[in-house]
């Protein structure tokens, strides 16, 4: 297909970013055309920021060429590509809350008299560019005052101060809620007819499908292609990002097919009905069940986690009710939770799980000593038998209980973890991300116990970005898409990854 | 290298590295320093039937030190800090001796026992203020204990309506200038103190709770702790023993001077637990360090007048110790220095780091 429509306002070829030992680019082409909104596709780690950075220049390329305008360029500063007109708007709005709307709008670019500031004219000025987004908001408030969506706005007027000829909009709509979103696509496709080129990065494919006219695919690093997204149906969006044909992807699962749990279910540990909070998920229906496995399954920014935490009661939910092993949930808390039998594995190891500077020993303790109180110590040699069963049993490497927890490789901290969950004995577990960024053995063991542990009859939740893993183990899928769940599926011989993704692609009745 | 160097290299890395190794040099350079200059400042006798001598009076004098640091280092722990102390101190005293005063009969010994009581019970209130400051509302520390760092000397005052109130009882004395078996009345309570802390600390699980709540609260509450009431309690402890030290240090003297009893305390304490090894960034604490480094603190207050240094340089003195011990332990100055002998991977000698750095 022929996608020479008019000249590109950047051109970047066959860009190359290398960190020590990672390519993280690898001959990359991306090029940005007046009046379009280009979507920049790609899982996790594919590059789709690397790229950005190194557009922005935040990183410095290795290889390939930068053309702005058609003028080869090589950016060493954020400001060099700024001043050759290259805008960004990040997820975390950068901006300083502290100061006036005027002020953050207009930082850099005030109107001067002399050598003083002319503070009226400033913010009438900011005031003008604000009205051109349609935000009639007053340019003196305080911007920390604003919704997160008015922020944004807010730096997307700045980029038009410095009169952007491409703006690069990265998960902007990731803390939005949907009325948000629809305000902020009518200012970008103001823009975009304004003769913008747009470059839009979002892990939600509704919007993409919504807001982008072309789609530049990255995966591992490499261009997978150019397309125009009129002709890129969801299901082929996303094997070209997951880089399997879709039946290639049935395939593999052939192997991998189960029998589905029986019927015969009994009162199930944990229902949840219409729960849900404000922004982070949907009002979501759901049941778990003794010595199932449930997997999760989605896109990065699906609501799994979000629904996971709102269980465990790591946020409050804002409706709905939640019963766990037949008593009503009124306000739920990591401890009451843990008390009650059910335990919550974080997705993020680093920041909510490990205690990097206390020992194995006491890692795995903190669960059960919290549960216990300040006042009753576990002795000793009760602890010691824990510590030694678990690190046995998930064979944690090396098997020293007084190492500090922060020498041990990532898998093994994540053997750690479980043990501090499995050693409060719940009924029932949530396993985010359990296997993320460990490698292949320690992956298949924690595989493997999840399955034994559902055999002895806990409940498990289990969340994974790897569709595969997912269907492998669950008995049943709840598939989330853009915070909602759409479908759940009894896991047989005839659900494969396709019918997973088709479900995920073909939900919201407007499907492709 | 053969194996026995390595091990006995290792075990001198290891007494090196310990975080109490260069608080604890510098105490005993310190002690030497003041002998050799003060012949007879080492001596300890027993003059009728009680401690005497310089090391007793420097024990005697560190404990308002200690005990302030004690709270202070389990606040540090939770990633905390405790500005109100010093005006805590001076609430305490003033709570008790205007009760004495206002009893008109401060030689019982119920009535000292009150006293004590009422303002320990005052001091744990204000505790408890900072930390539902800190727990309940999420001010950040500095702020909110800097409120009773501000205010709380005007309360100290309400209660000694504007006045220095000065009392006399005879029992409650005896907590600051008194001797039990012969050992000074504040170093038993000093010692007594800090055994039921490290015990309460030890013992129980709140050591390593307060331990995780520092280094990482987040994860800490995913985990179920309750890291506000943890916190809470912190404070809480804190106050009460900022309240012990004022009355410990005002009792020798029986006059309630709010404006200047516990002034710039908290510094003071902040010290003690900083040159005692513990880190302001919470996490892992010493409560061993924070004896040696109230020691220290007392000590210097008394090698200044022993090398007879100009008052007006006594600052100085003590500032420039203080920066010789936290230089010494820097993580960074070691590795810098190449005397950080961590085995580095082969083919890259710790000497070769030497000469580099040299």
């Amino acid at each position: 297909m022929s996608l020479t429509s008019d000249s590109p306002v950047v051109q970047m070829r066959g860009i190359t970013v290398e960190f020590p030992g990672v390519r993280a680019l690898d001959g990359v082409d991306l090029a940005l055309r007046p009046g379009e909104v280009h979507a920049l596709m790609g899982e996790n780690g594919a590059g789709k920021s690397t790229l950005i950075k190194a557009l922005t220049g935040v990183y410095a390329i290795d290889a390939g060429e930068i053309r702005v305008a058609g003028e080869p360029h090589r950016f060493h500063s954020t400001a060099e590509a700024q001043a050759a007109g290259i805008a960004t708007v990040y997820q975390e709005v950068n901006l300083c809350p502290n100061l006036s709307v005027a002020e953050n709008v207009m930082l850099g670019h005030e109107v001067r008299r002399g050598p003083f500031i002319d503070w009226r004219a400033t913010r009438r000025k900011a005031a003008e560019h604000l009205a051109r987004l349609n935000l009639t908001i007053d340019p003196g408030s305080q911007l920390g005052s604003h919704s997160i969506a008015v922020q944004q706005l807010c730096s997307i007027a700045r980029a038009m101060v410095v009169d952007a000829k491409v703006l690069i909009l990265d998960e902007p709509t990731s803390s939005l809620d949907k009325a948000e979103v629809a305000e902020l696509f009518a200012v970008v496709r103001q823009l975009r007819d304004a003769g913008v080129a747009i470059l839009f990065v979002s892990h939600f494919l509704e919007q993409v499908y919504e807001i982008s006219d072309r789609m530049t695919v990255l995966r591992n690093g490499r261009f997978v292609g150019e397309y125009l997204t009129s002709e890129l149906p969801r299901i082929e969006l996303i094997s070209k990002m997951l880089g399997r044909a879709s039946d290639e992807l049935a395939a593999i699962e052939a192997g991998a097919q189960r029998v589905a749990h029986d019927d015969e279910r009994g009162t199930p540990l944990l229902t949840a009905v219409r729960l849900g909070r404000a922004g982070s998920i949907e009002p979501v229906d759901l049941e778990l069940y003794e010595g199932e496995i449930v997997g999760f399954a989605g896109l990065l920014g699906s609501g799994r986690t979000e629904l996971a935490r709102l269980l465990y009661g790591a946020d409050k939910p804002d409706e709905g009710e939640l019963t766990v092993f037949g008593e009503q949930v009124r306000s739920a808390t990591p401890l009451a939770s843990l008390r009650s039998g059910l335990a919550y594995s974080t997705e993020d190891r680093k920041k909510e799980g490990i205690i990097a500077d206390l020992t194995v020993r006491e890692n795995i303790a903190l669960a059960i000593q919290a549960n216990r109180g300040i006042w009753r110590r576990i002795p000793a040699k009760e602890l010691d038998e824990v510590v030694e069963r678990y690190v046995t049993a998930l064979n944690i490497q090396p098997p020293n209980p007084n190492m500090l927890i922060k020498n041990l490789s990532g898998g093994n901290q994540q053997k750690v973890l479980l043990a501090r969950w499995l050693a409060t004995s719940p009924r029932l577990i949530v396993l985010d991300e359990p296997t993320r960024g460990i490698d292949i053995g320690a992956k298949a063991e924690i595989q493997r116990l999840v399955v034994e542990l559902a055999s002895q009859g806990m409940g498990v939740v289990f969340i994974s970005s790897e569709l595969e893993e997912v269907l492998r183990l669950s008995h049943r899928l709840v598939v989330l898409r853009d915070r909602e769940k759409v479908g759940e599926l009894v896991n047989g011989p005839e659900i494969t990854s396709s019918t997973v993704l088709e479900t995920i692609a073909a939900s919201g009745g407007d499907a492709a | 290298m053969t194996g026995t160097v390595t091990s006995g290299r290792d075990r001198l890395t290891r007494v090196t590295r310990h975080h109490l190794f260069w608080p604890v040099v510098a105490l005993v350079a310190l002690w030497v320093a003041c002998g050799v200059v003060s012949p007879g400042f080492l001596d300890v006798k027993v003059v009728d039937g009680h401690l005497f001598g310089q090391l007793v009076d420097i024990t005697r004098n560190s404990v308002t030190f200690l005990l302030l640091a004690l709270g202070m280092c389990l606040v540090i722990a939770t990633g905390g800090i405790d500005l109100s102390v010093g005006a805590v101190m001076a609430i305490a005293l003033s709570v008790a001796l205007t009760y004495i005063d206002e009893s008109g009969d401060g030689e019982r010994t119920s009535v000292a026992l009150t006293a004590i009581g009422l303002a320990l019970a005052v001091a744990a209130v204000v505790g408890a203020f900072n930390g539902f400051l800190v727990a309940g509302l999420g001010i950040q520390p500095f702020i909110a204990t800097m409120i009773i760092l501000v205010a709380g000397r005007g309360i100290a005052l309400a209660f000694t309506s504007g006045q220095i109130t000065t009392t006399h009882s005879a029992p409650f004395k005896s907590i600051g200038s008194g001797y039990v078996l012969g050992i000074p009345t504040p170093v038993v309570i000093g010692a007594a103190v800090f055994t039921v802390v490290a015990l309460v600390v030890r013992r129980t699980a709140l050591g390593m709770l307060l331990e995780s709540i520092g280094i990482n609260r987040t994860a800490s509450h995913m985990a179920g702790v309750r890291s506000r009431n943890i916190t809470w309690l912190v404070y809480v402890i804190a106050g009460v023993l900022a309240g012990l030290a004022g009355l410990v240090y005002g009792a020798p003297t029986m006059a309630a001077d709010a404006n200047n009893i516990g002034q710039l305390m908290e510094l003071n304490a902040i010290m003690a637990v900083v040159i005692g090894g513990t880190k302001l960034d919470g996490g892992k604490f010493s409560l061993a360090g924070t004896i040696v480094g109230a020691l220290i603190l007392t000590t210097l207050d008394r090698a200044v007048i022993i090398f007879h240094l100009p008052s007006e340089s006594k600052d100085l003195f003590k500032a420039v110790v203080v920066i010789a011990i936290c230089i010494a332990g820097s993580e960074r100055l070691r590795e810098m220095t190449g005397l950080r002998r961590v085995p580095r991977l082969p083919g890259s000698p710790a000497d070769a780091k030497v000469e580099v750095a040299a």
